[in-house]
Formats: C-alpha cells, structure tokens, sequence
C-alpha cells in the first residue's frame, strides 16, 4: 500500500494547546514580584510608626490605633497593606502546598477529603475570611466608642479624659 | 594497573582524626563523604532559598494572628488592650525582634530574586547578592535591635 508523505515542512494539523488564554500561574508569579516590591516599602514604614519611632512597641494600644485610623491616610495604607501582603503570604503558601503534598489522584469524595484539598480549601477560606474582616474592622471602626472607658480612648475623642 | 572500586585496599586506621577512611584510600581515591555538591546545593543558592521559604511560612502564621488581634479594636478598647498587653513581656519581644529579622531577610532577598529575574547580570551575581543581602539585613539588624530591646526591656 503506498503512503503519501507530505512535503517538507508541511504544517500539521493546528496545535491544540492544553488551557490555552490566560496563563494564571505566570501572572501569579507577576503577582509576587510587584506586590513584593510595593510590600519591601510599604512594611518597612509600617514597622518604622509601629515598632521604632516614639515608644515603639511599648506605646501600642487601643489610643495607638485609634489615633492612626481616624485619618483616612492609615485606612487606606492598612487596607493596601492588608491585601498586598495576605494574597502574597497565601500565594506563597499555595507554592508549598503544591511542592510538599501529592494532589489527588482520585475525584469526587476521595478528592474532597484528601490533605492536598483539605489544606487549599482551608488556605483559601482563611484568606477571603481574613480579608473581608479586615476591610471591615477598617472601614466600620470608631475611634471614639460610646460606653467604653475614658482613659483607653485617644485624646481627641470628646469623652476622653 | 588500574584500581577497581571493588579492589580497593582496606584503609589502614589513621592515628589522626582530623582524616577520614574515606580520604585515605590510596591517596588516589576521595569518596565524598556526604551526597555530591553542586553549584546549586549546599551553598548560596539553596540556603537563600531555604530562609526564603522558613521566613515566608513564619511571616504567613504571624499575618493570620496579626489581622485577628487587630479586629479586636471593633469589639471594645478594653478587649483589644487586654490582648495587646500580654505580647508586652520580654519572650513576646523577642518575637518581635525575630519577626522583624525574618521580615528583613524576605524582603532584602526577595528584591534579589527580582534582580536575578530581571536584570541581565543577575543570574551570574546572585551568590554576591546574596552577601550583599546579608550584609544590609546585619545593618538593618544593628539600628533596630538596640532600639526595640530598649523598648521591651526598659521602664515603662
């Protein structure tokens, strides 16, 4: 039976690549060197208010953080800082659990219940669960709470003693 | 005559301990005492890589409990002073002093690991750079360790 070859350098048949489009883990990898970047400043004057300048540590309380969220300015630092980093620590901690744990080999309940699954899933719901907290506690927070004791509040609070 | 592995003269015990058995075969013949090293393992690249990964994971569980003590200012002045006074002790300062060294060295190495993404050379000087990170996180280190010591261990 005779085989008809093709001339040389013929295409083949299009390629079909496997997941074609968007490429996440590349831009995950984008991910870590930007936000890294911005986290590398951003943590460094966090640490500095905090933790050097004034009393330092010794200095933080309720009063502290009131007195830093009552402008704007820090809300939206925390919130920034807040998100950058949590999704830079989860990303990085997704890496180790895809380079110590074997994902599964199964699907449906042996899927479900395998450490690979279990350690994701709770990754991911720590996260969002954290991330929405925060922004929350940021954005909902009095710096002056009614009925709470005078002497914790920051001075610029009017029942402030 | 060539010398087979399999005919190799039993090593006659050293009086000195500083020379190993495995030195000594024949003066011809060093088996490595521990797996082979390579430019990788054992040296600046591993080890930058290993204190990455250590300081990321304790940064990460730091971060976690770092967010939920800070919510406690949405529930009363007094709950979240209650929390924040038991980190103030020297153990928590400490922690604290560690947190900030493993900070530093993240963050300095991270910014090395973008150079040796992106900048052409990178890749032939990560093992200077690696040095370099090391000698800016002792400076950091230096101008903050005092301080804060000072702060944990001081009067009030």
């Amino acid at each position: 039976m005779a085989v008809t070859l093709n001339e040389p350098r013929t295409k083949d048949s299009p390629v079909v690549r496997r997941g074609a489009g968007k490429n996440w883990e590349k831009w995950g990898w984008v991910y870590m060197r930007a936000s890294g970047l911005v986290l590398v400043v951003m943590i460094f004057g966090h640490l500095y208010v905090n933790l050097y300048a004034g009393d330092g540590v010794s200095a933080l309380d309720f009063a502290f953080v009131a007195g830093k969220w009552a402008s704007p300015f820090w809300q939206w630092y925390d919130l920034v800082l807040l998100w950058l980093s949590l999704i830079h620590g989860a990303n990085g901690m997704r890496t180790l659990i895809n380079d110590y744990s074997i994902s599964p080999i199964g699907t449906g309940l042996k899927k479900l219940l395998s450490p690979h699954f279990i350690m994701k899933s709770a990754l991911l719901g720590a996260t969002v669960v954290l991330l929405i907290l925060g922004t929350l506690v940021i954005f909902t927070f009095d710096p002056c709470p009614v009925s709470s004791n005078p002497e914790l509040l920051p001075s610029f609070c009017p029942a402030a003693s | 005559m060539s010398l087979k592995s399999t005919q190799l003269p039993t090593p006659t015990p050293s009086k000195s301990r500083t020379l190993r058995p495995t030195s000594l075969l024949n003066g011809r013949i060093s088996l490595p005492k521990r797996p082979a090293g390579t430019v990788y393992r054992g040296r600046e690249g591993m080890w930058s890589w290993v204190l990455h990964r250590i300081t990321g994971v304790g940064i990460f569980f730091f971060l976690l409990v770092h967010i939920l003590d800070t919510a406690l200012v949405r529930v009363s002045p007094e709950a979240y002073n209650a929390v924040i006074n038991t980190y103030k002790n020297p153990i928590m300062g400490l922690g604290e002093l560690a947190l900030v060294a493993a900070i530093g060295f993240h963050g300095l190495n991270g910014l090395r690991i973008i150079l040796i993404d992106f900048w052409s050379v990178g890749t032939r000087n990560h093992r200077l750079m690696f040095w370099i990170v090391i000698a800016l996180w002792i400076v950091l280190m230096l101008g903050f360790a005092p301080r804060h010591l000072m702060h944990v261990f001081g009067a009030q």
